[in-house]
């Protein structure tokens, strides 16, 4: 066992009100410069729809993530190393710009320069890339709310096995559903990004497992963003250099959040370590595509275990983190209650951000697959319990998202949240929680207890419960490699020389 | 110094010399400016066309060129037949169409792309201008002064020696056809914008790839002594 720390985020959809909060906060920090205008290191969308950039997650166009052989060999989808260096000059895979969108803004001084007239004068909007006037055909959340819809909905490639007679309900305007998926860089621990990348420009941290490109070392090969199944590497056409989200390491290491999770309107997101055992990473990323979460699961490792922390700290790890480990909310949901999975776990990446699906939004009763309202108010909650296929949002759906297809495991966790839910309903609504209600928590695999943590931690959590930032002591690894007193009129954020374009 | 060892002697030596320290200088203080500098995410199509074919001829020829450098005698030796003279001109000829058609594609690309001409310097232009006028006066020669791989062994070779010899014999070269001089200087030419320009992509093939481990994990902090990375090829330790 050797043991390494990951910071971990954790999203509740349940939670999210997709007001891309988030986005904002960390495209004013990260990404507002030439070239980067169009990146969204954070983006949220809506789902079912094609996201953002469009239909990334239809890996047989966009080549992303890892496959496994018959042999149980993983391989990169997009290349081979002899490939990758024989596509240096065209890496047929790419993106286009297009596939996200070209970036805009609007003539504003045409407001005040244009000359007397008939007309309002009209800020036009131009292009970000060439300055030209351009019509603008898409955005990064161009299908915002747009459940349903024929054009993005209907694309979803998560919508795959999904019964036609379902998929064409989804489609009526009565059973239109959607819910908001945010996404950053999931820093993986077997990220395809750095894998991909020919020069080794990209590297994972090994003391919080944060992802990161050394502009310094890119070149401008690109493959990484081809590679990356969630495509969260960007390419900046102005600099040449590929970026990413950092996930604010400059803020966690003087222990602040990352921006779009501190910002969170919804108050949706969780910050926390997890212990992984880095033997174990191959065997996650290499399970057969039953076993894939299981496996992913088994290499995060348990704080309280005695022999886990010793390892921790025979690898560096110190008693802050560890304490850190202990409270952190990515612990709880992930390993302890068993509610947060990560994001497509079939691209073998071993995706490091996790999920707490959503649950549908509450259906009073099902009839025939469409809703009824005529139930007695003591059997509406159990209705839905009992007949979560019949929720408004396809078990296979999330399953296609967050299992590998495995609708067993969503089911699990679905059944675990609505069982907290009614159990609290029960309690404060009626004041009293009758044996049904203690039995339904029993068969959702939980206790009163249990639910009094995990409604505790889902509703109610304070900031310093949500992000349990660990010591970082990054005075510490300055000191290793610099004189501090050199070092003090050089701290903080920034570029020693401006990120300019070479020529 | 008269105009020929100007030309001949001065230039290709300064401009070796811009070539290595400045591309050391660049390299070493201003690392984040070392790109290719692709434009692909803004236009895909004509790149294609442009990028495959002027990329894998120019290489191609390269390595010829540098062949009959390194091993002028096995040239020597593969056209002591006339067959495999024509066979080998035919397809140097053919690549040199290739990368031609690549340049010319790329360089209107350059001009005719709003996407592209956004990101283009003039640097980007000037040095597709050089290399056309490699590409166009290398395959005029090919075809005007026949058999090039034949005599050229007997004619550049001995320069190009002299001058890495550091005895220069500037007047092998000095009665040759403007042509052939002109391929030459564009050369020197090349060399010495070499390093002010994206050109610098060519010294960072990354060709470690193909032996790294796939993955790649940094530490910040030193590591306890007891802990022995050795053991975990996918380890890379910072200085
Ligand atoms: S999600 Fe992040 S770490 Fe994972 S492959 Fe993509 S860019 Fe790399
Ligand atoms: S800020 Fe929070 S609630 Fe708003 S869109 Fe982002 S993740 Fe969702």
């Amino acid at each position: 066992m050797r043991v390494r720390a990951q910071m971990s985020m954790l999203f509740h959809l349940d939670k999210c009100i997709g007001c891309h909060t988030c986005s904002v906060a960390c495209k004013n920090l990260w990404t507002d410069r030439a070239g980067a205008e169009y990146m969204w290191w954070n983006n949220v969308e809506t789902r079912p729809g094609t996201g953002y950039p469009t239909g990334w997650e239809d890996q047989d166009h966009y080549k992303g993530g890892w496959r496994r052989d018959d042999k149980g060999r993983l391989h990169l989808t997009l290349q081979n190393k002899p490939t990758g260096i024989a596509r240096l000059f065209f890496n047929p895979a790419l993106p286009q710009l297009d596939d996200y969108y070209e970036p805009f803004t609007f003539r504003y001084g045409d407001l005040f320069s244009a000359p007397a007239g008939e007309q309002q004068p009209t800020a036009r909007p131009i292009s970000m890339v060439t300055g030209d006037e351009m019509e603008i055909a898409g955005g990064p959340n161009w299908d915002d709310d747009l459940g349903g819809s024929q054009v993005y909905a209907r694309n979803d490639p998560s919508l795959d096995g999904i019964d036609p007679d379902v998929r064409s309900q989804l489609e009526e305007i009565e059973r239109v559903v959607f819910n908001y998926l945010p996404r950053i860089c999931n820093h993986c621990l077997n990220p395809a990004c750095v894998a991909a990348c020919p020069s080794g420009a990209i590297y994972k941290r090994a003391e919080d497992g944060i992802v990161l490109v050394n502009e310094n070392k890119c070149r401008a090969w690109r493959m990484c963003v081809a590679a990356c199944p969630y495509k969260k590497v960007y390419y900046n056409w102005s600099t040449g250099k590929s970026e990413k989200c950092i996930l604010c390491f400059p803020r966690m290491e003087t222990g602040q959040a990352p921006a779009c999770a501190h910002s969170c309107v919804g108050r949706i997101r969780y910050m926390g370590v997890l212990l992984y055992d880095q033997d174990l990473i191959t065997a996650a990323a290499g399970a057969p595509e039953t076993e894939l979460l299981r496996a992913q699961l088994d290499a995060i490792l348990d704080p309280w275990d005695e022999r886990v922390v010793t390892a921790a700290n025979a690898a560096g790890i110190d008693d802050g983190w560890i304490a850190a480990a202990r409270r952190s909310p990515a612990w709880r949901f992930v390993k302890e209650w068993g509610l947060a999975l990560p994001l497509h776990p079939e691209y073998r990446t071993v995706a490091m951000m996790f999920y707490i699906p959503p649950l549908s939004p509450v259906v009073a009763t099902i009839e025939r697959n469409l809703t009824k309202l005529d139930l007695p108010a003591e059997r509406v909650d159990f209705e839905l319990f009992d007949e979560l296929d019949k929720a408004r949002l396809p078990i296979r759906y999330l399953a296609n998202l967050f299992s590998a297809g495995d609708e067993d495991v969503i089911r699990a966790v679905l059944r675990k949240m609505l069982a907290v839910r009614i159990y609290k309903r029960r309690q404060s609504v009626d004041g009293v929680v009758d044996d049904a209600t203690v039995a339904l928590l029993a068969s959702a695999g939980t206790t009163p207890q249990e639910a009094e943590d995990i409604y505790r931690l889902t509703t109610l959590p304070t900031v310093e419960e949500r992000f349990v930032m660990p010591p970082y002591h990054r005075e510490m690894s300055i000191e290793a490699v610099n004189d501090p007193l050199r070092h003090k009129g050089a701290a903080g954020v920034g570029y020693v020389t401006p990120p300019r374009r070479g020529a | 110094m008269n105009g020929n060892e100007m030309l001949f002697v001065a230039f290709p030596y300064a401009a070796f010399v811009i070539a290595v320290v400045v591309s050391i200088l660049r390299w070493r203080r201003h690392p984040f400016t070392v790109s290719a500098l692709s434009s692909q995410l803004l236009e895909n199509r004509r790149l294609f066309w442009g990028s495959v074919s002027f990329h894998w001829g120019i290489t191609v020829i390269l390595v010829g060129h540098l062949l009959a450098l390194l091993v002028p005698s096995g040239f020597e030796l593969w056209n002591g037949a006339p067959v495999r003279l024509y066979l080998l001109e035919a397809t140097g000829f053919a690549l040199g169409l290739w990368a031609l058609f690549g340049v010319v594609v790329l360089l209107a690309r350059r001009f005719m792309v709003r996407r592209v001409q956004a990101v283009t310097t003039p640097m980007d232009i000037v040095v597709l201008v050089l290399i056309l006028v490699q590409v166009v006066t290398g395959l005029w020669i090919a075809l005007g002064y026949r058999w090039g791989s034949f005599w050229g062994t007997a004619v550049f070779v001995p320069y190009v020696r002299s001058l890495i010899t550091l005895s220069p014999r500037p007047e092998l070269v000095e009665a040759l056809p403007i042509v052939l001089k002109t391929h030459v200087l564009a050369f020197f030419a090349f060399l010495a914008v070499f390093p002010f320009t994206r050109l610098v992509h060519i010294i960072t093939v990354p060709l470690g790839y193909l032996t790294r481990p796939w993955q790649k994990v940094i530490r910040n902090r030193p590591e306890p002594a007891v802990y022995h990375p050795a053991a975990d090829r996918t380890l890379e330790r910072v200085p």
